[in-house]
Formats: C-alpha cells, sequence, structure tokens
C-alpha cells in the first residue's frame, strides 16, 4: 500500500455527485448552429483561417495556433462559417471575443482522419507538433496548451506522470464517468504521454468517493507495469496539481515554479484521451464530456457535447427550468464562474454547467465585518493568511499583499467557504491580482515613456547643440577675417580695379570678363 | 565656577544638557557630511513613481520637474493620470499622508491613446514636434500615425493639429484587461463620520465595456 | 430577472455565522456562571441580565451616532458577549453606576470608537474592567464570602445591592488571591490551612470549582471549533512552568503552587474566554501560541510581584499592544517557500 499524506487545511463540503448519474455517457443531437471562441486556452489567441461563406468540414482546422503559446480551433461538425465576429465568451467578466460561428448541415461529414501507428519510433518532437495541430489544451479546468507542456526539455527531466482524477470539486463527475467509460483509452494515453517525457512511473489518482473508477483504472492499468492506481480520502482541493503532489509525495512545487521544477507533470483523465486520439487516429479535439447537473434541471447527467455548442442548448436539452435558477454556473460550485448570457458558447475547458435552484444554492448573505476568527486559515491548502490578505486587499498595499504571498493562492475558496462573517474573499484576492498585474503593466509602459522622452531630449539638445555650433563656427571665422584685415569685399573691389586698370593700356578688344 | 556648577543642582543639569546637545550636534555634523549621498536620488525615486505621461497637467513641464519639486516640499496630489494609486505610492515613499487629487489640476480618468483619423491629415507634422515620446510616425507632407504601444496619452498632440483630426480613445477596454472589483461593501465605508458625505466608494478596478 | 452575477466560491459551509459563534460562547459560560451563582448567590446573574441590556442600548446609541443601521448589527450579540464577560469579571453585588460606566467604557470607548466589530485592538470588556479597577479600587474588591464560609445573599439583595447600594448591607471578604497577596510572610502549606475560605480541595472554595466550570466550557468551545488550542495552552502552560519555577517548595516568600495559580482567580476564565477573543488577539496559530505564553508569563509576574491581585486583565491589554507585532514574525511558511535541498 503505497503511503500517502495530507495537505493542510480543506474542506467537506456536500459532495451531491450522484444527481448527474456519473458512469453513463448521453449522447446529444447535433445542435443547430456552433459557436467556437478563437482563444479557449491559456495564450495567444488562434487565428482564423476561413472566411464567412466557407463549407467545413467536421475535424478541419478553422483557426490557426499564433506563437508558440497557442493552440488552433477545429470545425466539430459539417456545416458553413455564417459569422466571424465578437460574441459573449465563457469568462468570469461575461464579455466579448472574436468567434466563429458555424451553421451545421447535420450530415456531420469528416475529414479524413490518420493516425500514427508507429508512434513510439517517431521524433517527440514531431508528436508534440501532432498534439499541437490536434488542438489539444488542459481539459482539466485551466485549458494550458498541453504540447508545451510536453515539449520543455528540463534538466532534471520528468520522473513520474501522474493522471489527476481527483474531481474534488462538488457536483462534477465529468472525470469520474470518463474513468469508468474509457480506462483503457486513459491509460493508452497515459502511456503515451509517459513516453513522451521519459517517465519511469504513471499514477492514476482518485480520491475514494468514486470505487467505480478505481475499480476500472486498476483493471486498465494491469497491463501497464509502470502504472499504478493510488486512492486517497476525499477533500476539497485535493484535486488542484499543487496539493495532489504534496498527497503522493509530500513535496512542495516552489512557489513561482511548476510541477516540472520537481520532476513530476500532471494532466487531467479526458487530455490523455485527447492526446491518444490524436496520435492513435488523427482525430483533433472537438468534443469532450461535460456534467450538466443541478436540481433545476430534470434531466441532469453527463453528456458528450461538441465544443462550441450555446449554453442554452445544453440545458434545454437537460429540461432546465429557467424561472427556478438564479445563477447558472460554468464550472464547478467551488471555482466555476457564474454566466450570464446563456449564449455563451461550451469550450475546451467547460467540465460542468450547473443550475442551482434557489434552495439548492442559496444568494450569498450579507457581508459583515471580519471577526478575525482565523477558520479561514485553518482552511488555506497553501498555508496562507487569508485575513491578512483581506486586510490589505482592502488597503490596496500592493507590497504587503506580495510579502504575504498572495500570488500563491490558487483560488480555490476554501476560506469564503468557511467565514462565518460571509465575506467573498476570493473576489477580493482576485482584484487585488488583477490591479498588481495591471500596475506592474503600467510600470513596463511608464518605464519605456521615460526612456523614450529622456532620448527624445538627448536629441533635441543634441540637435540644438550642433546648431549652435555651426553658428558659432561661422561666426568665428567671420570675425577671424575681420581682424586680419582680410575684408572679402574690399579684396573684390581691389580685384576689378586691378583688372580694369591692366586692361585700360590694351585697347577696347575685351571687355572684363 | 566649576565648583559652583557642580555644587548648584540647577546650574549642574543645565550643564550637562548643553554638554550632550554639542556632542550629538556634532556627530549629527559629522555624518552628515561624512555619509553624503552625491545628487538628489529622491527625485529619481519619485520619478520613477510617476506615470511618465508627459502632459503638464501638474503645471510642471514633463514629469521630472514635478519630481523635483515634489523633492523639494510640493504636494503630491497634482499627477490626474497617476490618479489615487500614484498618490499613495508617493506617500508612502515620503511618509506623508495622501491627499485626495487635486481637482484644479484634472481628474482621474481612462488611460487614453491618441488615433489620427488618417482621411483628414494634412501632413503639417505639427503633433510630431508636439509629442513628447516620439510616439507619432510620419514627415512633412507624409501620412502621420500614432504608435500605440509608445503613446502616453498626454494628448499633447490634440491642440496643434490644424485640422482637429486627433481622437483620444480608451486604451484599457476589453476582455484582456478585465478583473474583478471590489466587492461593495456597506459596512466598510463610511467608517469614521467624516468619511460620511464624501465619495468614498469600494469600487475599484478598471471601466468594463458593457457585455 | 437576469442571471446573478457573483464570484465564486458559490457553496458556503452551512450554518455558520457571527450570531452562530456568539451564541456558542454564551452557552459556554453557563456552567461557570452557574457555580459562580450556587457559591456567591445570584449578584452575577443579575449583573449580566442588567449589563447586556445596558450594552445593547450603547451599541444601538452608538451605531446611530455612527449613521448607520443600528438594529440588524445588534442580532449578531457581539455586544452580549462583551456584557457577560466584563459582569463575570466584576463583583457580584456591584452598584449599578458601576455597570453602567463599565459596560459604557467597553462598548463605547473600547468598540465603537475602533469603528466596531472586528476592528477592536484591545479586548473591549478588559478595556472596561481595567477602568474600573483603576478607577474604583473599593468597589472592585468588594467580593463576598463564599457558600459554606459565609452566608450567600439571595435575589432581593442582589437586586437592592444592585439599584440601592447606599442600602445594601453585605459582608465583604477577600478572595483566595488577595489573601496569598496579603500573606506573603506565611508557609504556603500553613497559609493554605489558615483560612476558611483557603480550605476548598484546589484553591479556595468556590473559587476553584468556577475555574473548573470554565474549564469545562472551554473545553466545549475547543471541541466546537470555535477556536484552536494554541492559546489556551500558551497561557496555561506558561503559567504553569512559570508556577513551577517560582515554587520553592512553599516557602514564605515564594510563589503560589501551579494547582493554586491554574485554579484561581479569573485563570480559566481569562484563557478560554478572554484571550480566545479572536479580534485582538494575535492571527496565526503560532502566534496565538506566543500571546497565550505572554499572558501567561505576565499574570504570574503580576500575582506574585505586582500590585494587584489578579492579573489577566493586565495581561491581556499588555499582549493586544503586541499582537502586530508578533503577527509580523508569526506568519506560517507558506506553501512552496520552503528552500528545498536538491538532492541527486
Amino acid at each position: 500500500m503505497r503511503q500517502i499524506f495530507d495537505i493542510h487545511g480543506g474542506i467537506h463540503p456536500p459532495e451531491r455527485k450522484e444527481l448527474a448519474n456519473p458512469g453513463q455517457v448521453q449522447e446529444m443531437p447535433l445542435p443547430s448552429k456552433l459557436v467556437l471562441p478563437v482563444t479557449q486556452h491559456i495564450g495567444a489567441p488562434a487565428r482564423p483561417i476561413v472566411e464567412v461563406g466557407d463549407s467545413v468540414k467536421g475535424g478541419q482546422m478553422i483557426a490557426e495556433a499564433q506563437g508558440p503559446v497557442s493552440v488552433p480551433v477545429h470545425a466539430p461538425s459539417s456545416g458553413t462559417i455564417t459569422a466571424i465576429e465578437s460574441r459573449a465568451v465563457p469568462h468570469a467578466s461575461g464579455l466579448t471575443d472574436t468567434c466563429i460561428e458555424i451553421t451545421l448541415d447535420g450530415t456531420d461529414t469528416w475529414v479524413d482522419l490518420k493516425g500514427l501507428d508507429d508512434w513510439r519510433t517517431r521524433p517527440k518532437a514531431e508528436l508534440v507538433e501532432c498534439i499541437r495541430q490536434a488542438g489539444i489544451a488542459g481539459l482539466g479546468g485551466a485549458g494550458f496548451p498541453t504540447a508545451i507542456k510536453l515539449a520543455s526539455d528540463r534538466e532534471r527531466g520528468i520522473h513520474t506522470l501522474i493522471i489527476n482524477g481527483t474531481e474534488c470539486e462538488p457536483y462534477i463527475s465529468a472525470d469520474d464517468t470518463v474513468m469508468q467509460c474509457y480506462a483503457r483509452e486513459i491509460v493508452e494515453g497515459a502511456e503515451i504521454l509517459a513516453h513522451m517525457v521519459g517517465a519511469e512511473n504513471i499514477i492514476l489518482a482518485v480520491e475514494d468517493n468514486k470505487p467505480d473508477a478505481v475499480e476500472a483504472m486498476t483493471k486498465a492499468a494491469e497491463a501497464l507495469e509502470i502504472a499504478d492506481v493510488v486512492t486517497f480520502p476525499t477533500k476539497y482541493p485535493s484535486g488542484g496539481e499543487k496539493q495532489l503532489i504534496e498527497i503522493l509525495f509530500d513535496m512542495q512545487v516552489p512557489s513561482g515554479g511548476i510541477p516540472a521544477d520537481i520532476g513530476i507533470l500532471c494532466q487531467n483523465p479526458s487530455t490523455a484521451i485527447a492526446v491518444r486520439d490524436a496520435l492513435l487516429d488523427g482525430k483533433p479535439l472537438t468534443d469532450r464530456i461535460t456534467t450538466v447537473t443541478g436540481m433545476a434541471l430534470q434531466k441532469p447527467g453527463n453528456r458528450r457535447v461538441l465544443l462550441g455548442t450555446p449554453i442554452r442548448e445544453l440545458l434545454a436539452e437537460a429540461a432546465f427550468d429557467r424561472d427556478a435558477a438564479d445563477r447558472v454556473i460554468h464550472g464547478g460550485p467551488m471555482m466555476g464562474f457564474a454566466v450570464t448570457d446563456l449564449d455563451m458558447p461550451l469550450v475546451k475547458i467547460t467540465n460542468c454547467v450547473l443550475a442551482p435552484t434557489r434552495t439548492e444554492i442559496p444568494p450569498p448573505q450579507p457581508q459583515q465585518a471580519c471577526i478575525r476568527c482565523g477558520m479561514c486559515a485553518e482552511a488555506c491548502p497553501a498555508s496562507l493568511l487569508p485575513q491578512q490578505l483581506y486586510w490589505y486587499a482592502r488597503a490596496k498595499d500592493n507590497e504587503q499583499l506580495e510579502r504575504h504571498n498572495l500570488l500563491d493562492c490558487i483560488e480555490c475558496g476554501a476560506c469564503a467557504y468557511v467565514c462565518p462573517s460571509h465575506i467573498p474573499l476570493v473576489q477580493y484576492y482576485r482584484s487585488a491580482k488583477g490591479a498588481i498585474r495591471e500596475a506592474a503593466k503600467e510600470k513596463v509602459r511608464s518605464d519605456n515613456s521615460r526612456t523614450r522622452f529622456e532620448a527624445r531630449q538627448e536629441r533635441l539638445e543634441r540637435e540644438a547643440a550642433a546648431r549652435e555650433a555651426k553658428r558659432a563656427a561661422r561666426k568665428a571665422a567671420a570675425e577671424a577675417r575681420a581682424k586680419s584685415g582680410d575684408d572679402p569685399v574690399q579684396a573684390a573691389i581691389e580685384r576689378a580695379k586691378a583688372k580694369k586698370a591692366a586692361q585700360e593700356p590694351k585697347g577696347t578688344e575685351d571687355n572684363a570678363q | 565656577m566649576v565648583e559652583t556648577i557642580l555644587t548648584n543642582p540647577i546650574l549642574l543639569a543645565l550643564a550637562a544638557l548643553v554638554g550632550m546637545a554639542v556632542v550629538f550636534g556634532a556627530l549629527l555634523g559629522f555624518a552628515a557630511v561624512r555619509f553624503e549621498v552625491e545628487g538628489n536620488p529622491l527625485s529619481d525615486q519619485i520619478n520613477s513613481i510617476l506615470p511618465q505621461t508627459q502632459c503638464g497637467q501638474c503645471g510642471y513641464p514633463g514629469c521630472r520637474p514635478y519630481a523635483e519639486a515634489i523633492a523639494e516640499g510640493d504636494s503630491i496630489n497634482k499627477c490626474p493620470p497617476g490618479g489615487e494609486d500614484t498618490i499613495q505610492a508617493l506617500a508612502n515613499l515620503l511618509d506623508v499622508e495622501p491627499e485626495p487629487l487635486n481637482a484644479e489640476h484634472g481628474v482621474e480618468a481612462e488611460p487614453t491613446v491618441a488615433f489620427i483619423r488618417e482621411d483628414e491629415c494634412i501632413g503639417c507634422t505639427k503633433c510630431i514636434q508636439a509629442c513628447p515620446v516620439d510616439a507619432i510616425l510620419g514627415a512633412a507632407k507624409q501620412m502621420h500615425t500614432v504608435i500605440i504601444d509608445e503613446c502616453t496619452g498626454c494628448d499633447l498632440c490634440v491642440e496643434p493639429c490644424p485640422v482637429d483630426c486627433i481622437d483620444m480613445i480608451p486604451r484599457k477596454e476589453g476582455i484582456q484587461h478585465w478583473y474583478w472589483p471590489l466587492p461593495d461593501d456597506s459596512s466598510r465605508d463610511n467608517l469614521i463620520a467624516t468619511d460620511r458625505g464624501s465619495d468614498k466608494t469600494s469600487e475599484s478596478g478598471p471601466k468594463q465595456a458593457a457585455a | 430577472m437576469s442571471l446573478m452575477h457573483v464570484s465564486s466560491p458559490h457553496l458556503h459551509k452551512p450554518v455558520t455565522s457571527v450570531e452562530q459563534v456568539m451564541k456558542q460562547v454564551l452557552l459556554a459560560t453557563l456552567p461557570g456562571v452557574a457555580v459562580l451563582t450556587w457559591f456567591f448567590g445570584p449578584g452575577t446573574l443579575v449583573n449580566i441580565i442588567f449589563g447586556s441590556m445596558l450594552a445593547m442600548g450603547f451599541e444601538a446609541w452608538a451605531l446611530w451616532l455612527r449613521g448607520k443601521d443600528y438594529k440588524s448589527p445588534l442580532k449578531d450579540h457581539s455586544v452580549i458577549v462583551t456584557a457577560t464577560l466584563l459582569c463575570i469579571a466584576l463583583p457580584p453585588y456591584s452598584p449599578w453606576w458601576l455597570i453602567v460606566v463599565g459596560i459604557g467604557v467597553s462598548v463605547l470607548l473600547g468598540k465603537h470608537a475602533f469603528g466596531g466589530l472586528g476592528y477592536n485592538p484591545f479586548n473591549p470588556a478588559m478595556v472596561g474592567y481595567v477602568v474600573l479597577l483603576v478607577s474604583f479600587p473599593l468597589q472592585m474588591s468588594a467580593w463576598t464570602e463564599p457558600r459554606g464560609v459565609g452566608e450567600v445573599p439571595g435575589l432581593l439583595d442582589a437586586i437592592t445591592a444592585l439599584f440601592a447600594p447606599a442600602s445594601y448591607d453585605g459582608v465583604t471578604a477577600a478572595t483566595p488571591l488577595d489573601l496569598f497577596r496579603q500573606n506573603a510572610g506565611m508557609l504556603f502549606d500553613d497559609l493554605m490551612v489558615s483560612k476558611a475560605e483557603l480550605a476548598g480541595p484546589i484553591a479556595g472554595i468556590g473559587w476553584d470549582l468556577v475555574n473548573i466550570a470554565f474549564l469545562a466550557g472551554g473545553i466545549w468551545l475547543l471541541r466546537q471549533r470555535i477556536f484552536t488550542w494554541h492559546a489556551p495552552a500558551g497561557m496555561l502552560g506558561a503559567l504553569s512552568v512559570c508556577a513551577l519555577l517560582g515554587f520553592d517548595e512553599g516557602s514564605s516568600t515564594g510563589g503560589g503552587s501551579v494547582m493554586f495559580h491554574l485554579f484561581s482567580g479569573a485563570t480559566m476564565f481569562g484563557a478560554f474566554f478572554i484571550i480566545t477573543d479572536p479580534v485582538s488577539s494575535a492571527v496565526s496559530n503560532r502566534g496565538r501560541l506566543i500571546f497565550g505564553a505572554g499572558v501567561g508569563v505576565l499574570v504570574y509576574l503580576i500575582r506574585v510581584n505586582g500590585n494587584y491581585p489578579d492579573a489577566v486583565a493586565f495581561g491581556v491589554l499588555l499582549l493586544n499592544f503586541a499582537a502586530p507585532f508578533i503577527d509580523q514574525y508569526t506568519q506560517p511558511q507558506v506553501y512552496g517557500t520552503k528552500k528545498i535541498e536538491v538532492d541527486e
């Protein structure tokens, strides 16, 4: 039995996972149109390579990656491009961004797909490029371009690959479903990933509230010697990769660093399947399993959805009672954001759409004064002092915030969950982080402006000095000539007189030229 | 005389204090000379906090003259582009009380950049000469255009333009610049009686474009 | 009706609020108050009821003066806790004006002058107590004889003492700590058998059981996770260590025994109800340990070498001063900030 450790703090919110019947994948009918944002990942937006009016087939690339930290977008089904414009995107702000709209023709015609049978012998760079071209980003919720995670060549190398099937947030059962139904594919994907990064061990991590998934994964992992299934007690937020690494290895990822710094790579089970599909079947990322749940839905469940499906259609298919719900949440109830425009589409990182009733998740209570009870510090998995961060965030004291490690906050929400005064702590930290980020950008900008301004001042002074020098030189030359009695005008007159005098005895033949 | 001082307690105390004052004064004077720092680094530190817009709204011809004035003792609340954050940072640096922005010098507004409407530009170079950071590209009788990444939003180019073809547009809109504002909290506002009636609110963060 | 736009997390721990915490603290004082009432009569209970009503009045007035809503904050019960803690600390048959001054200072000066709930740097009940102790030393030392030593006053006596102090004719007596201070010349063991009041099993009749009752309440609060063990453990631990070091086999000039110090005066009450006030104490657990230890050391020193018989109030206020300093140096090790040795 492998030894496991514990994280600091953590909470035990009610799980409510049975609502969505984990373990069954429900298929959805083709929607009428899909809206695909060009940014469904962390990094530079993809650039559309189609135009309005073009016909596209399923699996066809419709936006290409821009730069190294970017990921392309593919059409999930066949149809016609009907718009490329700003639309509401799944983002906490509710603001808009460039989206490509495809009106589906219903035939679901696909391009020809070709997989790599001999992936074991191909060079790593080729495999990485294949994954990049397949549009794969982290499907656990962060959306980091997977190709970059796999491509890094660190000195110490990666020794362990962790497939993160923890899924610690309440309500969500997408990973649970995927592990129960596609365990073999996950293990295949894990094998590919481990081969690519040179990992010697694979850990398939599952919380102990998912016994069926544990069983399925254990069976599938028997075939692969280096893979082990490890279970551990259920606690939120064990699924955060930093916390998971602490649970499995009692090691901490250095502040400001990434797990690769200590030789570990984490991937979501759905991402592993996407990698497998891309390499073995040549299939790009065009759909995912999403948990659609909440008591305002008559038919909750885990559904295979095409990327770009508007949330409104997803909810309608689940028989959503709009009047019963006060909010719709994209993601889980602890870290997901509230959706205001139901036409927002589902994207690569949408692991859950939650529609609770008013009694299920009551409206937030009004905020009271902080009584400094310290329960937030008890709950924080990063051992921060949320209380102090709260006071400094209110005072906008950026220096003290950084000294108290605000940037190590993973925004899990455990502190706000336990606060007796119902203070929305995470909002304070997000606001402070945003202010710090913007202030840093402004500093770079103003430093640049100052350099430019000083350069300009210098240039103007140089030009003025050059003009001054020229004028002074002319003046000096004139004075020097005047001093030495060398008057050019007088000299010219004398010359003319001399010539005239020289010509007179000769007669009138020639005039002075 | 020493006798009288030693026996009279008042004179003794006086002499002791005067003696200590002389000794410590000499020490301080020595330290002031021996450890003096060249130049005036304070004005450099102040200048690095100011936003470098070079707009002149503070009444000085640029940020460095204002920085030097502050080092001499001028008030810190004259910079509208810097806004409350700059006032706070200056207050922390100089260990003085932060004051609200002096409305005589302007109000805190959204950061902007200049934009030349190219259809109307006549190529006169008057704006190019006015720009304090050389952010306008162009030459005589050639098209002028503003390099957005270099423009500080000082709007010194707007006035010289004879055809009035320059607009100031907001710089920070859109999804990349959005972040959560601080929560509304009535238990926090109006903490003390003097807050009442002032427009202290808890809202902060950039203005967000409507969804 | 449009969809709500609020920040995550969307879930919240059910049934937790400031009111909940305060109610549990009040519940935990019941055993102690009951024992006090048994041994010393209903004086404390009457004071608590009177004081709580006064406190609510003062708080509503203060909130009104500050231009804020004065009805809903009262629901959080925090001022009732302040009043209860102060009244437990006061002598049971104090006159009404003593309580008015005490509660007034606690609520208006100790709490609202600094900004209300959550903003006070000092423990409000202790602020009121110390003001009274220094201003009215006579009334503040008017403790009575416990049951078993003398007659315990009844309810009518209590009300008379409160509202018509001039006509109240009570008998005052010294507490065990008073006696300990006054008879420093005696050997400790002799002292413990000399006076009737000290004849209790551990540290004086009535007082030891009062302390045990507050200890029981405190342990219940610990189990309810209202606070962590660090501050009480720090205080009791430091006090025990000091008493152990200072107890030279009970000579006439030494300190009291460990049990004596732990179970007399306001030790347990202070350890579980005063220093655990979260607003005025340190923030981190390590900080709270140090905070408690500081109070423990000060309590011992002032009891043995200082001018007052009991020292919890002074100890707490002095450590309240030091709390921000303690916070500065006891920040927990944040995830990922420990320097790791690279071993290959």
